[in-house]
């Protein structure tokens, strides 16, 4: 195993603890994409580059983009449910 | 479960786990070794067989293009279903807020962006695309290939979002578009499968001329597969965001109105 192989492992375990212990939901998507990262720079080192670029663009363009689209319309239903019951 | 009593429970069986972890670790052989037989041969006789330099795209698209099929409508299914739940749900709420409010003003969309924000994304929305149609080209050559292209492909559009100009976004990628891109793509991946069927002997048998390896047009049919893929995963993928961010507009419009 090279260093950078170690370096990578390293890297993926902290940052995967680090998506767990996340404040909120917001915060942890921003983490995940830093994990996509630490993942892909991990395959990368295990010379699997085709597995590296799945990765880089699920990790980073697809799934934070579903879930702030999500987070935003929770937050939204949230202020409208408060708005209609401090009118009512 | 009280939170002192999961703790506990994790530390009766998180050792136990442990131990099985590190029996386990024993036994796995180094990294690096491989003991199969089928990689080497694919290895050693795929480069004369067919004449592509990226083992793992001939794998998906070629050698193993029936499990690629598989994998598309499994792509294909999972946009179909979030666009009929969150199309009958934005039904719903449009006629709700039709009936609640009067005014239903269109105009609201996204907060506007900063200047900087709109340079960079007219930066990034011709990278974007240029590099998802290299990547999805270049299948058979490099490392890629039509998942990760598309992929690349359905973000220019998105980079439009970026600027804070969603209702462009609409205006370039329109509902019906992306349905047709989606759907076109993985049509076009299964007739490729019957043209192997007519002109060779099999389903999803390389048919085309095989070309000289690194050049743009070898591999046979493995540049169209890469294609039709890449056009598919584009158009999912654009569904799907679009299918959320319309999501947030409706609820945002009520807002505002």
């Amino acid at each position: 195993m090279t260093v950078v192989q170690i370096v990578a492992l390293a890297a993926v375990a902290i940052t995967g603890a680090g998506v767990v212990l996340a404040a909120d939901p917001l915060r942890a998507v921003f983490v995940l994409g830093l994990f996509g990262l630490t993942l892909t720079m991990l395959f990368f080192s295990f010379q699997a580059p085709d597995v590296a670029l799945s990765e880089i663009v699920v990790s980073t363009l697809a799934l934070p983009l579903i879930v702030f689209a999500a987070l935003r319309k929770i937050r939204e239903h949230e202020r409208e449910l408060e708005r209609r019951d401090g009118g009512q | 479960m009280s939170r002192r009593a999961r703790l506990a429970l994790f530390l009766c069986s998180g050792p136990g786990l442990a131990a099985v972890l590190v029996l386990g670790f024993r036994g796995l052989p180094a990294i690096g070794a491989y003991h199969g037989v089928y990689g080497l041969v694919v290895n050693g006789v795929e480069l004369s067989e067919r004449h592509a330099t990226d083992f793992v795209t001939s794998l998906n698209f070629d050698l193993r293009a029936f499990d690629t099929l598989g994998e598309e409508y499994i792509l294909f299914a999972a946009a179909v279903g979030v666009a009929v739940v969150l199309r009958g749900l934005r039904a719903e709420d449009e006629q709700e807020q039709d009936e609640q409010s009067a005014d239903s003003s269109r105009k609201q969309g996204f907060a506007g962006a900063s200047d900087a924000l709109r340079a960079l994304s007219l930066l990034l929305v011709p990278l974007f695309v240029a590099l998802g149609a290299y990547v999805v080209l270049h299948g058979a050559l490099t490392p890629g290939g039509g998942f990760q292209g598309g992929i690349v492909l359905a973000a220019g559009p998105i980079a439009g979002l970026l600027a804070g100009r969603y209702l462009a976004l609409k205006r370039i990628a329109p509902e019906s578009a992306v349905e047709a891109l989606d759907a076109f793509g993985a049509c076009a991946y299964a007739l490729l499968g019957l043209g192997g069927l007519v002109f060779a002997s099999s389903y999803m048998q390389n048919f085309l001329p095989l070309g000289i390896a690194g050049h743009l047009l070898s591999g046979g049919y493995m540049p169209l597969n890469s294609i039709a893929v890449g056009l598919e995963v584009s158009g999912a993928f654009l569904l799907v965001w679009t299918e959320f961010l319309d999501q947030t507009l409706i609820v945002a419009r009520g807002e505002g109105s």
